[in-house]
């Protein structure tokens, strides 16, 4: 048993027919995922790259087995196509698509706890074990199977920081992207116990950024209940007050939010942490040695 | 984010039912002669300017007028005055009222709890950062149930309200609820909600709705914030342009890359000027109009960042290479460009041909662009 997806995870493709959709079954089936069907309204019958379509979830759960949805679908459509994955009976749904309004997110929050949903994301990179499934949009090559598991907030500094890890010989066990939106559907303290849990997870890279106070909440979780080694940074800390640096979630507002916040709140809770992206990797090699697991 | 002004945040709240003052917006002192002439308004007025930033009372933002005279001095003296950042250019008139109390009352987005926050307090009038915590009644609203019954009897108990005001707060409160879902609002905060012979009166109208729920209102699309002219020009292409201080232009994708590219030059003594984030885009069209913006900024240096995801590296190469034949020779900047992720080889390649050389380090990048900035002639573009 890994964190949320393994080789058992069978992905349907919501928007497959779209550009998004379809660049990223490709990469998704490269990865090693299983694929197994795609939905797009008013095009059942048709295939993309070898991948049946159908018009409905729930057709594509009956017909493939499908037990996880990926997202691509434009943001006014896709609490509606949430709300489709949840009814069809998916465990995990991964948001990709961006600009979801948040009030739209809560509904979508709500009704996948009422359903027992987990939802990742929205505007998010998705997650990804190597050598077992991808989910989402993380290019395939910054992956090498290994033991150290990744959450962050963030996207191409998630693939800058994976791919860190990589070079310096080391791989992953579980990648996860949450999302940088105010409103997420699994946050660091919802991810953590996963990881702690995971036996192929030996130590856990957090990649957090400015604004909000979910890095604090997750140093509260890891100080009391996370029994492995952490390594952490977080982006922003050159950011000024009051600006909205891209994402609606990064800006330092009233004194909250800022990275000196966050980065005691994690040194005081044991986490290693890095003062740029390019010292992660040796720090996570250091903490491995010093805890004597490979 | 949209920010309403106070006379469209109470068009709003008038048409939810919730109470405000019989005022009207004016652009000129004729506008506000002619309506106290034909006693659609009658003396004494409150004048107050539609700006966005708070503390209007104190900075002489809010005036009173008793005679014609006074009126038309309160209002040229107004108009045109510049009040923080804005100019103003609106004024909201409306009866002065003899106010009894002034309470709180506004309903967020709390992220953490994953739930709208009610906050009421019964001393209203002043700022909430300067409200003691032990004064503000918090309700979490789970956003399937709304405000219960009960909740509402807990704002009730808070305030201390007499008939017929407390009779009122109800149907007030739901109002407020139903402006914060329906209008996809960010913030709904009424400061104060006065008592005003006995009765409920929104003073003040605080609204901002979500940028994300644009595509279903329409009827915001003409209101810009705070942007400068440079950022609104991008917003239109669909790219995220901030700018800082700074004299070093940043082009990378992702909001987490971009920040963590500010934070690596600013450890090398750099000043980040303009930072530009893609996104994610497969169009090296895009790509061109990112660095076309960028010229526009004069930055000093430009650092292009790119870990190819979505964005492809050799979509950006094939971008930049492109605006570097549209730049004018006076806005040319030197770069510095750093690819990594999918489809770095053909990206560097590609770069190669046009005499760019990509390197791959981000830290050896991040000193090569702060040795490599220009000294500003021309000066910086107007912000």
């Amino acid at each position: 048993v890994t964190v949320l997806v393994d080789a058992g995870t069978r992905v349907v493709v919501q928007g497959i027919t779209g550009h998004q959709g379809t660049v990223h079954t490709v990469q998704m089936k490269q990865f090693g995922t299983k694929v197994v069907a795609g939905v797009t309204p008013g095009k059942g019958g048709t295939q993309v790259e070898g991948v049946p379509v159908f018009d409905s979830v729930a057709e594509a759960v009956a017909k493939t087995g499908a037990n996880v949805s990926v997202i691509f679908v434009p943001a006014p459509f896709a609490k509606d196509a949430f709300f489709e994955a949840a009814d069809a009976g998916v465990s995990l749904v991964v948001i990709v698509t961006e600009h979801i309004p948040f009030h739209d997110m809560l509904t979508m929050y709500y009704y996948g706890r009422l359903r027992g949903v987990r939802i990742i994301g929205p505007n998010c990179p998705g997650i990804a074990a190597p050598g077992k499934a991808k989910v989402g949009i993380i290019p395939n090559v910054v992956f090498r199977p290994g033991r150290v598991g990744v959450i962050s907030r963030s996207g191409t500094l998630t693939y800058e920081i994976v791919n860190g890890i990589k070079e310096i010989g080391l791989g992953q066990s579980t990648c996860i992207g949450l999302g940088g939106d105010p409103v997420v559907g699994t946050t660091f303290v919802d991810a953590l116990p996963l990881f702690d849990q995971d036996p192929e997870t030996d130590l856990l890279v957090l990649v957090g950024e400015i604004g909000g106070t979910a890095e604090e909440e997750a140093a509260e979780y890891i100080r009391h209940s996370f029994s492995k080694p952490v390594v952490a940074y977080i982006a922003g800390r050159s950011a000024p007050p009051g600006k909205r640096m891209g994402h609606a979630g990064a800006i330092i507002a009233r004194g909250r939010g800022t990275a000196a916040s966050k980065l005691s709140a994690l040194q005081a809770a044991g986490a290693a942490v890095a003062d740029f992206p390019y010292d992660v990797p040796s720090l996570v090699a250091q903490r491995l040695k010093e805890v004597g697991t490979r | 984010v949209v920010k309403l002004a106070e006379w469209r945040g109470k068009e709003i709240f008038h048409r939810y039912g919730i109470p405000i003052p019989k005022g009207r917006v004016v652009r000129s002192v004729a506008e506000a002669e002619e309506l106290v002439h034909n006693s659609t308004l009658v003396l004494p007025l409150v004048v107050k300017a539609q700006v966005l930033a708070g503390g209007r009372g104190k900075g002489g933002a809010v005036k009173f007028a008793s005679t014609p005279a006074e009126l038309r001095s309160v209002v040229s003296g107004m108009l045109g005055m510049q009040f923080k950042d804005e100019t103003v250019k609106e004024l909201l008139l409306e009866p002065k009222v003899e106010v009894g109390r002034e309470l709180y009352l506004s309903i967020a987005l709390d992220r953490s709890a994953r739930e709208p926050l009610l906050i009421a307090s019964r001393q209203g009038g002043v700022e909430i950062e300067s409200m003691a915590d032990d004064q503000l009644l918090r309700i979490e609203v789970h956003p399937f149930a709304g405000l219960a019954a009960y909740e509402k009897r807990q704002v009730g108990a808070a305030f201390g309200l007499d008939s017929p005001a407390s009779k009122e707060l109800g149907g007030v409160l739901d109002s407020v609820w139903k402006v914060f879902q329906q209008e996809d609002a960010e913030l709904v905060e009424i400061n104060p909600l006065a008592v005003v012979d006995g009765h409920l009166l929104a003073l003040d109208a605080k609204v901002i709705i979500e940028d994300d729920a644009g595509f279903r209102h329409l009827e915001y699309s003409d209101i810009r914030d705070d942007r400068t002219p440079l950022e609104e020009l991008a917003r239109e292409k669909g790219i995220a342009f901030v700018q800082l201080d700074g004299d070093i232009g940043v082009i990378a994708n992702g909001a987490g890359l971009t920040m963590a590219t500010l934070d690596v030059l600013a450890q090398f003594g750099g000043k980040p000027g303009v930072f530009l984030d893609l996104g994610g885009t497969d169009d090296p069209a895009k790509v061109t109009e990112a660095f076309l913006l960028m010229a526009k900024a004069r930055p000093s240096v430009v650092f292009l960042n790119i870990f190819g995801g979505v964005t492809r590296c050799d979509t950006v190469a094939k971008g930049l290479v492109a605006a570097m034949a549209l730049v004018p020779e006076s806005d040319r900047f030197p770069l510095v460009a750093r690819i990594r992720g999918n489809n770095e080889d053909l990206g560097r390649q590609i770069l190669q041909a046009a005499g760019i050389t990509a390197l791959s380090d981000l830290k050896a990048s991040a000193q090569a662009v702060v040795a490599a900035e220009r000294p500003r002639a021309a000066g910086k573009a107007p912000a």
